[in-house]
């Protein structure tokens, strides 16, 4: 209360906040980087426990055993698919009428903006079908989902042969509450997606289906399952899900608890738990996990099927069989049991679920970080930006730049509007100039719509930024510190708000772009300024994200594989908008990048 | 003008049909009786291999203590508790009936007595009540200890009036729908609590007839349980002198074929009910076990065989039955107990229902959404009417002007509509429509409506779960299979067969939607505790420091002097010199 009350020691903060701004604001910084790495050592993380009451105390009792008939029929499946090369529609369809299932099917078809070149894909059509097992005397209120992807090639068969055998098993149980819809889907995401906007009779994407013909009320949680191999060694969870969205902390909880109880190995991001948080090998190991599930966040994709489900408020995960070289192998039956037990728990939920946290990070299954630990490391990237504003300098000018007559307004808004105008073209130009791109270069769509948006972006940073001397004259001291006023502001609600819905994302963008736009002013060295600046803008900060990813699941490639990646992660990034809604390009595109568009303004203001 | 008479077009069709069944009932031969019992159980083989057994128990009783203002206090057959309540709350018809499951039309066909999920209770009270809504409320309460179901929570927030769709089945011609209310509870869980009650009414009890079968062991191991109370006042003989009151007590239930049948399409009395047929209740004049035999031989056979058949247009179709009369002691045979026996031979192929309606809710997110009804006419060439009645929660802001009725992807314009907006918290929208299906096609109704945010202590305990909308009902006269058969000329003579029959041509029938479950925005419920953490620190920080900038008074402090001159001031104000400033 003294300090609000009291003009001295009032006078007294404001002087040792204006005197020591730029050591507090290194002291922030790296405190926030800190602060982030410590979020993976284990003293400092919660243990992770069962919210839900409905899933916690009551076990189940798990009795599925046909993993072997499961086997066999993924064999039949795998022959039937090759036969119709592609999807097996009409025997899905008898397979699982012969279960007891009301059967349905969708039909789908999507025309991609550009070629996808990673699967490729570019005209889409497809079948999805849909078994309905009802619960006895359930009015059709709730629903279960499980889905298995039918994909090309060899893989998945055995997910879908265990969907069968334990649509065949679930069938003939008596205790379901909630009906389970088994979903097999073609052409993963987009099949998914197609099935989504189906059944909540939306259509956000321009996606173009048949309407779906049975409905089961309205979905509680999902699972998709992903296994390619007759034994696994582990199970692996995937939770990111478009947007970064995550799906309710229970859901991976009662993975985590079925595979302690069956004793089947787990992984999150691929990586087994250890034991040895003490030492730095185990350290290491959990701040790499946690580092994976960052960068998986922040890019905003769906990581799996189950990742579309999440804008529609149903809970799910995407479980993947791993068939490494260890000798634990573990069979169908058990996978199946796991499965089996997952579901009975859902089905004993009474409410949706919403006990446990829906932001976190993982660091290991076993472990977490929820929001209130995390977002202090951002708050104080953050308040950097607060305090740069604060700087004297800036807060004089602020108040001048208030009076109407001032042409600081001016000499601020057409920065603000050509940065603005170049990142909506960064957005828009890629996907549309395609076709005009590829007639005169001798380049694919794809490279087409990704070399267009490489060169937009770098035709922002040439574009002539000197245009407020066309209204006021020369540059002004004045001018560029409401410009950079303005900045500093739009970049804190920008990043504010971007890491409240998806803290990696906000937290990695923070990392690099904030020790930049705090510092620069027009009066430093303007080559080797430029140079840090382009090193720290969006696009690098991608193409980092790109290496260090590699680095973390093992795979570091080299540089020019590293550019190839980071093209096709750029393109990916404009398909998945297009596509499923992936905000992450639009935001980067029409937002971060003009923004710090104008920090460049600033940096060759004269 | 044209809405009105094909509205009455429809009621007046309604009662015909009830009046027609209502002659053939009175003609049974037991009027010189005052009080009498019928027992029936109907058993019929779906095709998608389950198997659907529905009872009857019909008590009669000539009796009309309504217009003579007598108290009537001697009960032979009628069971008291429900003989009280209708004179006591001058109750015209009570239709009551508890459903724990969704009847499936389209695998399993109409069922005999349609009924929602959940509790439904729909009253006609005779037009002498004044105050309808505290009888109604009192009426819910006493049903709700007879029946043992939370029929306490009807109140006027999920009551309705519909203008046209519930029309009194039995005697009397009221149509002024000041004095019918209509409730659903469509989260009611039925279970052998609500079961017991029911069974007391019976005459026999569980002890005799038919009774014996329904074992609630069993009877809840199905995929479909409903069971119905059914009052009206019917004629007492041909000539319609005197009113006499009708008890028809139901029951359907339909056993699945993968979790009661363990997947053998062979089904009997014995493992259906685990238990078998030995005697007809004593005081019962009829007692009857019906199996529809249509399809046989093609599709199953049944054992021990009868040569009793029964023919009856049933909701438009011709079907055939064996008729077991168990009055008769040969029946039972030489064992003495009567286990029927029904074996599949081959698949049966899917029947499709003339008219089927679902519905849903879409849309995504926590504001806005729109609920689709949509109704099938598979009827290859014959349009009709159906009413649309949607009783939908205060709690779902419905934009009624967003209200659309599509039919093969053109606009359909309903007829006739009957819309009661809601009121917050006082009650719930009311939308009747009567809507013309053209042949073979599928009519989307759409309406949008946003999600009202509750008073915190408005939410159920369980917030997260989503709250239930009940049922829309279909009602409709829907063209008969058996005019529609005009070729069909294998049993019937050809003079028969020409211009169909009145009272064949069309049929009604009511169908249910699934009911809805709607997540409305929920607070987190620690939100208490934060708005008084937060505000005691808004309070405590902010006002505090504002208040106290306000009242204080700001002087300019001197600066504060060295420590040195201090201590010299000290020694000089001993001296008595002159301080230092």
């Amino acid at each position: 209360m003294g300090l609000l009350s009291d003009p001295n020691r009032r006078k007294a903060l404001t002087g040792l906040l204006t005197r020591l701004n730029t050591p507090i604001c290194i002291v922030c910084y790296l405190a926030g980087i800190v602060w982030f790495m410590g979020l993976a050592f284990e003293p400092f993380t919660l243990r992770t426990y069962m919210s839900e009451n409905a899933m916690g105390s009551t076990m189940v009792e798990e009795r599925f055993s046909s993993g072997e008939r499961a086997l066999s029929l993924a064999k039949e499946f795998d022959a039937h698919k090759r036969q119709a090369r592609g999807m097996p529609v009409e025997w899905l369809v008898k397979a699982m009428q012969s279960r007891g299932l009301e059967v349905f099917t969708q039909s789908f078809s999507r025309k991609l903006p550009f070629p996808d070149e990673n699967k490729e894909r570019y005209m889409v059509r497809g079948t999805n079908v849909y078994g309905i097992l009802r619960a006895p005397r359930a009015p059709r209120t709730e629903a279960l989902v499980i889905t298995a992807p039918c994909s090309p090639g060899n893989t998945n068969n055995q997910a879908v042969a265990l969907l069968l055998a334990l649509a065949q098993y679930f069938r003939n149980q008596i205790y379901w509450a909630k009906d389970i819809i088994f979903l097999v889907n073609e052409h993963d995401l987009i099949g998914t997606q197609a099935w989504l906007e189906g059944y909540h009779h939306t259509n956000i994407t321009g996606m173009e289906y048949s309407p779906l013909q049975g409905r089961a009320g309205s979905i509680q949680a999902a699972l998709s399952l992903e296994l390619s191999s007759d034994v696994i060694t582990s199970l692996d969870l995937v939770l990111e899900g478009l947007n970064g969205q995550l799906p309710n902390l229970d859901l991976a909880n009662l993975f985590y608890a079925f595979c302690q109880k069956l004793g089947v190995l787990c992984t999150i991001q691929g990586k087994l738990q250890r034991n040895d948080w003490d030492t730095a090998e185990g350290y290491t190991h959990a701040a790499q996990t946690m580092m994976l599930m960052v960068l998986k966040q922040a890019c905003g994709r769906s990581w799996g099927d189950h990742g579309l489900f999440l804008r529609y408020h149903i809970e799910a995960a995407s479980v993947r069989g791993i068939n490494s070289f260890r000798h634990y192998k573990t069979d169908a039956t058990t996978i199946g049991r796991l499965l089996e037990g997952m579901v009975r728990k859902l089905n004993n939920l009474l409410e949706r679920l919403h006990q446990s946290y829906f932001f976190y990070l993982l660091p290991s299954l076993s472990r977490f970080v929820s929001i209130g630990y995390y977002m202090p490391a951002f708050g104080l990237l953050a308040v950097i930006l607060l305090l740069r504003v604060s700087f004297p300098g800036l807060c004089h000018c602020f108040s001048v730049s208030l009076q109407p007559s001032s042409p600081g307004v001016l000499t601020v808004l057409t920065p603000v509007v050509i940065s603005h105008l170049t990142g909506v073209a960064l957005y828009l130009l890629p996907v549309h100039l395609q076709e005009m791109a590829v007639e005169h270069f001798p380049v694919s769509e794809t490279e087409a719509v990704v070399l267009t948006a490489i060169a937009i972006y770098t035709a922002g940073l040439a574009l002539p930024h000197n245009t407020q001397r066309l209204l006021s004259g020369e540059g002004t001291e004045q001018g560029w510190k409401v410009l950079k006023l303005t900045a500093l502001l739009y970049l804190a609600v920008l990043l504010g708000c971007t890491a409240l819905i998806n803290f990696s994302l906000g937290f990695i963008l923070a990392v690099t772009l904030v020790p930049i736009t705090a510092s620069i002013t027009p009066h430093m060295p303007k080559a080797l300024y430029a140079v840090v600046m382009v090193l720290l803008s969006p696009a690098f900060t991608i193409l980092y994200c790109v290496f260090i990813y590699q680095e973390l699941i093992e795979a570091p490639v080299s540089v020019s594989e590293g550019w190839m990646l980071f093209l096709s992660v750029i393109s990916q990034g404009i398909l998945d908008h297009a596509l499923y809604g992936s905000l992450v390009y639009p935001l980067l595109a029409l937002f971060i990048y003009p923004c710090w568009l104008m920090f460049w303004n600033i940096l060759f203001w004269n | 003008c044209e809405i009105k008479q094909l509205s009455d077009c429809l009621i007046r069709l309604l009662l015909d049909r009830r009046d027609g069944t209502r002659t053939s009932e009175a003609l049974t031969p037991a009027a010189a009786a005052r009080d009498e019992f019928q027992e029936e159980l109907v058993i019929r083989p779906l095709h998608s291999g389950d198997i659907y057994a529905s009872f009857q128990f019909r008590t009669l009783w000539d009796t009309d203590f309504l217009q003579e203002g007598q108290k009537v206090s001697h009960y032979r057959l009628f069971p008291k508790s429900l003989g009280q309540v209708l004179s006591k709350f001058s109750v015209r018809e009570l239709h009551i009936s508890f459903t724990q499951g969704f009847w499936r039309t389209m695998q399993w066909g109409q069922p005999f007595i349609p009924s929602p999920p959940g509790a439904e209770l729909w009253v006609w009270f005779h037009d002498t009540v004044s105050d309808v809504d505290g009888n109604w409320k009192e009426l819910t309460n006493v049903l709700s200890g007879i029946f043992c179901a939370s029929l306490n929570f009807i109140d006027l927030t999920n009551t309705v009036q519909p203008s046209a769709s519930f029309k009194p089945l039995g005697l009397g011609n009221a149509t002024d729908h000041r004095f019918l209310r209509y409730a659903t509870l469509p989260r009611e869980i039925v279970c052998t609590e609500n079961l017991t009650p029911w069974k007391k009414l019976l005459p026999c009890g569980s002890k005799a007839g038919l009774a014996v079968l329904l074992k609630s062991e069993k009877l809840f191991h199905s995929s479909f349980h409903s069971q119905a109370v059914h009052i009206r006042p019917v004629c007492q003989d041909e000539q319609c002198t005197s009113k006499a009151w009708e008890l028809r007590q139901t029951l359907n239930v339909v056993f699945d074929l993968y979790t009661a049948g363990q997947g053998k399409k062979e089904w009997s009395l014995f493992k259906m009910f685990s238990r078998t047929l030995t005697e007809a209740c004593p005081l019962a004049t009829s007692s009857k076990v019906y199996v529809d035999i249509t399809d046989n031989p093609e599709l199953f056979e049944l054992s021990p065989a009868t040569p009793l058949l029964s023919q009856a247009v049933v909701l438009g179709d011709r079907r055939t039955y064996s008729v077991f009369d168990l009055t008769r002691a040969e029946t039972f045979g030489q064992l003495r107990s009567l286990n029927l026996l029904l074996r599949w031979k081959g698949d049966g192929e899917m029947l499709r229902p003339l008219l089927h309606a679902e519905r849903y809710v879409a849309g995504f997110g926590l504001q806005t959404g729109e609920i689709h009804t949509v109704i099938y006419n598979n009827h290859p060439y014959r349009a009709f009417p159906v009413l649309l009645m949607d009783s939908v929660p205060w709690y779902l802001q419905l934009y009624i002007h967003t209200l659309t009725v599509t039919s093969k992807s053109r606009d359909n314009k309903p007829s006739y509509i009957h819309y009661q907006p809601a009121k917050d918290r006082h009650r719930p929208h009311l939308l009747e429509m009567l809507i013309q299906l053209p042949p073979h096609s599928m009519t989307e109704v759409t309406v949008q409506f946003e999600r009202a945010l509750l008073k915190w202590t408005e939410y159920t305990p369980d917030p997260n779960h989503g709250f239930y909308v009940g049922s829309s009902v279909v009602s409709a006269l829907v063209p008969s299979m058996v005019a529609m058969n005009t070729n069909f000329t294998q049993d019937q003579p050809l003079f028969s067969s020409f211009v169909p029959v009145k009272e064949e041509s069309s049929y009604f029938v009511r169908v249910y939607t699934e009911p809805l479950l709607v997540n409305l925005p929920t607070p987190d419920f620690s939100m208490p505790y934060n708005v008084i953490c937060l505000t005691c620190t808004v309070v405590a920080v902010g006002y505090g420091s504002f208040y106290n900038l306000l009242t204080r008074t700001f002087q300019v402090d001197e600066p504060s002097l060295p420590l040195a001159k201090r201590l010299a001031n000290l020694i000089r104000r001993i001296r008595g010199v002159p301080l230092l400033t």
